[in-house]
């Protein structure tokens, strides 16, 4: 046996009857960089909160140095010498870097020896060559050094195995290539890393060993030295991409409706989460958005919709300018619909009944109100016909909204944004917790949509429901399309790479 | 009968309130006096004798006001605790506009030195409400901060520019008697500002209720993210919310002004901007109801003097129930109503009923059957 500082036996984790975690083994070699690949949901960021003691596995066998481990808290997790950089840091930001190292700080009893601390810590920082300086404030640092704070904060306590939850997710594109410096000469000093991700750049990269996830399960283990990214985003990807297509009907698309150009928008810690997205959805065409949860979808549409001013770029529907329109404008003059991605904190008032949410969208005109007074005969008349025609199940127009299940909340949704007869529909992650029949309803409107020669942008991580919808794919990686298929051009291995990031250059 | 349940529920801050007066009478019996005594004198006096009424409408007047500027603001989400700095911004501009404006006919300059107290409470309360939507600074704390201002403001122009030469104390030339508030009650100081108050009130209600600024403003204070998803202008209507709700705090500023002082005093008002909290509260934010609890708690307030009076009783005791009638209420709101919970048991008890027989159940079978 090869010297392995961390391996796991049969580990599963299950979450209400659901395993997110199904028989993983795995065996990480002392002082490597060893990366774990795969895509949304595929049980990447629950493995690690297994190793870092977050959450107790059902089955199966943890062994550190050989040894069988229970890892109960993430405190034991650091004792062992386990520690863990979380995607959103974990920093007070008006504390000093070696205040933040010193809070929690085993062993210190009651004395504070913050000398001490930013000594040693000077000492890391130039070991590592980090360029840290102990007593700044943490506000003041930008994020690539928020991060190597965190990975200072995690060598203080000598740990031993770092592992690293999508660490190049926060960062701009010059800090990724130091950071993945400071991976190299963490391996230098002995230590073993541990990274979720994927991109597969960074995999290429950096990694010595790869293991590829799916579904809860280990699906492949691989040298990277013996591999390439194409077959990596194979194996990433997995199975073969069904095409399951519903029968959409023969419509030639029209002129373009939506038009996107040369869009740059930045996310709300002001880092570039669109990075120029040229993309045109025409009348009559679902033109669907690939891609790993968190490489700038959300931005990008809530940059379409209004709800978030973009940094350069344009927007047009119907050949007008929208950019710097309100989202009231859009939404009323341009008629441009959204169902965001999270219903319950964007899409409803949950604590609002099923006919206030549904007026939300159009509560300021005709027919929910006139001359400023809501008319609230025709707006149960609305609801009650539109709950009856979209199979919302509930027990009255008058019931909370926060009292549906899912499925019929984005019922709901769909109702209100497709009933007010839109010229382009935005549709973010739209089969996110449903179950397959709520699922097959949201598909059935969007293709009904785009029958009435509606423009539709449906965005979603599940390649599988935009297959079935989508007349061209867009695939987005970091902020960037990285390539436009249609369905009959996606394959595994295409679909892994542009999401991986691998360029083939196209706007859509 | 769910209904009735249903029905008990939403009056819990009536039931908060005489528990609140339960509790107090321990006090008053810890000091010696006959709790029915005392509150007998109280509400007598408060609202029984006519004088006594008279009072209770004089302090009604500025206290449903500045419930009502408490409200409307709550409804989008914020506390405004400067009700009271709004009450002396708008007595400000108010006496000013009384004293400096040339001579016009009353039905002119009537209207027009109440609307500057509005417009005066208005820009303050829209100083705190422009800061909080345009840069996030807390509401409360501004507000807190503003009323000093405020008062302090009030002190300095009472005790310097618009000082009575010769006055023994800081207040300003008396008002010219036909800027005066029309009395509602002849012989007494209860002025018309109480009814404008209950106008208003109904005016906020069915605005609240019908109109889609209202549903936009509930949607704000619900669901921040859903109502600027929907279109709605969040930050105009929240420096717009703080306008309106600092002009009905100059309204209460105005009337006492023209209804009760005649002239600016320095430090006028006893704290009725912070009662208005209280009544926001007692209303459970619902401008209907909220002359009632702003009556309430003046006849609470204009009974405690008759009360001293008449048994000896300190008023700091009424101090203390009101305070208790605050924590009774607070804690009532927080109360939620479980239906399902409330349907289960009383489905029990009916299965109860079946089995050991009922003797009402034949007679009452139909009502219930009708309720349920």
């Amino acid at each position: 046996m090869a010297d392995n500082v961390l391996s796991l036996h049969g580990i599963s984790k299950l979450f209400a009857g659901f395993r997110a975690l199904d028989g993983v083994d795995m065996s990480i070699s002392r002082g490597t960089v060893h990366a774990i690949l795969g895509e949304n949901g595929a049980g990447k960021t629950t493995l690690m909160n297994v190793l870092f003691g977050l959450y107790q596995p059902e089955e199966g066998e943890i062994r550190l140095n050989g040894k069988p481990v229970r890892i109960s808290s993430p405190r034991q997790a650091m004792t062992m010498g386990i520690g863990m950089i979380h995607q959103h840091f974990m920093l007070v930001d008006s504390l000093t870097v070696a205040e933040n190292v010193a809070l929690g700080l085993p062993g210190q009893g009651l004395s504070l020896d913050l000398d001490r601390i930013a000594a040693r810590l000077a000492e890391l920082s130039h070991e590592y060559g980090f360029d840290i300086d102990p007593h700044e404030v943490v506000w003041k640092l930008p994020i690539g050094m928020r991060q190597r704070v965190e990975i200072l904060k995690v060598l203080f306590r000598d740990a031993e195995v770092v592992i690293f939850d999508e660490p190049t997710s926060v960062l701009a594109p010059n800090e990724i290539a130091s950071f993945l410096d400071g991976l190299r000469r963490l391996r230098a000093a002995g230590r073993t890393v541990l990274f979720i991700t994927h991109k597969l750049d960074e995999v290429e990269a950096v990694a010595d060993d790869v293991t590829i996830m799916q579904h809860g399960k280990v699906s492949a283990r691989m040298k990277v030295a013996q591999t390439d990214a194409r077959d990596m985003a194979r194996k990433m990807v997995g199975r073969e991409v069904v095409h399951d297509r519903m029968d959409k009907g023969d419509i030639a698309p029209g002129a373009p409706i939506l038009q996107v150009s040369d869009l740059v928008v930045e996310d709300a810690r002001g880092i570039e989460a669109v990075k120029g997205v040229t993309l045109s959805v025409r009348a009559g065409e679902v033109l669907g958005v690939a891609g790993v949860d968190g490489n700038g979808q959300a931005e990008l549409a809530n940059a379409i919709v209004g709800l978030l001013a973009p940094k350069s770029g344009s927007v047009l529907v119907d050949d007008a300018d929208v950019t710097s329109a309100s989202v009231h404008v859009r939404r009323q003059r341009h008629r441009v619909s959204y169902v965001p991605e999270d219903r319950h904190h964007t899409g409803l008032v949950l604590d609002f009944s099923i006919a206030q949410n549904a007026m939300l969208r159009d509560f300021t005109a005709a027919p929910f109100s006139r001359g400023g007074v809501v008319q609230t005969r025709t707006v149960r008349e609305k609801a009650t016909d539109w709950v009856r025609r979209y199979d919302v199940r509930m027990r009255g127009i008058d019931q909370k909204v926060r009292f549906l299940s899912g499925g019929n909340q984005q019922k709901l949704i769909f109702a209100r944004e497709v009933e007010s007869d839109p010229r382009v529909l935005i549709v973010m992650q739209p089969t996110k917790g449903l179950d397959v029949g709520a699922i097959e309803a949201v598909q059935r409107t969007v293709i009904a949509e785009r029958a009435a020669g509606k423009a539709v942008l449906y965005i979603s991580t599940e390649l599988e429901h935009i297959l079935t919808v989508a007349d061209r794919i867009a695939v987005m990686c970091a902020g960037e399309i990285t390539g436009v298929l249609t369905p009959d051009e996606v394959t595994t291995e295409r679909i892994g790479a542009l999401m991986g990031g691998l360029h083939e250059g196209a706007e859509a | 009968m769910t209904n009735l349940v249903r029905y008990l529920f939403l009056l819990r801050p009536v039931w908060a309130v005489l528990m609140a007066l339960i509790v107090g009478s321990g006090l008053i019996l810890l000091a010696g006096v006959s709790p029915l005594g005392a509150y007998g004198e109280l509400f007598r006096g408060a609202f029984l004798d006519y004088w006594g009424l008279a009072g209770t409408l004089v302090k009604t007047s500025p206290i449903l006001l500045a419930g009502l500027a408490v409200i409307l603001p709550l409804r989008a989400g914020l506390l405004n605790i400067g009700a009271e700095g709004q009450i002396y911004m708008g007595a400000l501009f108010s006496a000013a506009a009384a004293l400096y404006l040339p001579q016009m006919p009353t039905f002119l300059a009537l209207p027009i030195c109440v609307l500057a107290g509005a417009l005066g409470g208005g820009l303050w309360g829209m100083i705190p409400g422009y800061f909080k939507a345009y840069h996030g600074l807390n509401e409360v704390i501004l507000t807190i901060l503003m009323n000093f201002i405020a008062i302090n403001l009030v002190s300095y122009v009472a005790g310097g520019p618009m000082m009575q030469a010769g006055a023994p104390y800081p207040y300003s030339e008396e008002i010219r008697p036909s800027l005066w508030l029309p009395i509602i009650l002849p012989q007494t100081d209860a002025h018309a500002g109480v009814v404008i108050g209950v106008a208003l009130a109904m005016i906020m209600y069915f605005v609240l209720r019908y109109s889609t600024t209202g549903f936009a403003l509930d949607t704000i204070g619900r669901n921040v993210n859903a109502a600027r998803y929907a279109g709605v202008p969040v930050r105009p209507y929240l420096v717009g919310v703080m306008f309106v709700a600092g002009a009905l705090g100059g309204l209460a500023g105005a009337f006492e002004v023209l209804g009760v002082k005649y002239r600016l005093y320095h430090h006028f008002s006893p704290g009725f901007g912070f009662d208005g909290i209280v009544v926001a509260f007692l209303a459970a934010l619902n401008p209907i109801l909220a002359p009632l609890a702003a009556f309430f708690l003046s006849g609470l307030k204009a009974g405690a003097l008759v009360m001293q009076r008449a048994t000896g009783l300190e008023s700091t005791v009424i101090e203390a129930i009101q305070g208790l009638v605050i924590i009774f209420v607070a804690a009532s709101l927080g109360l939620k109503l479980d239906a399902e919970k409330w349907a289960a048991r009383l489905r029990g008890r009916e299965r109860l009923d079946r089995a050991v027989g009922d003797t009402f159940r034949k007679q009452g079978a139909k009502d219930a059957d009708a309720t349920e």
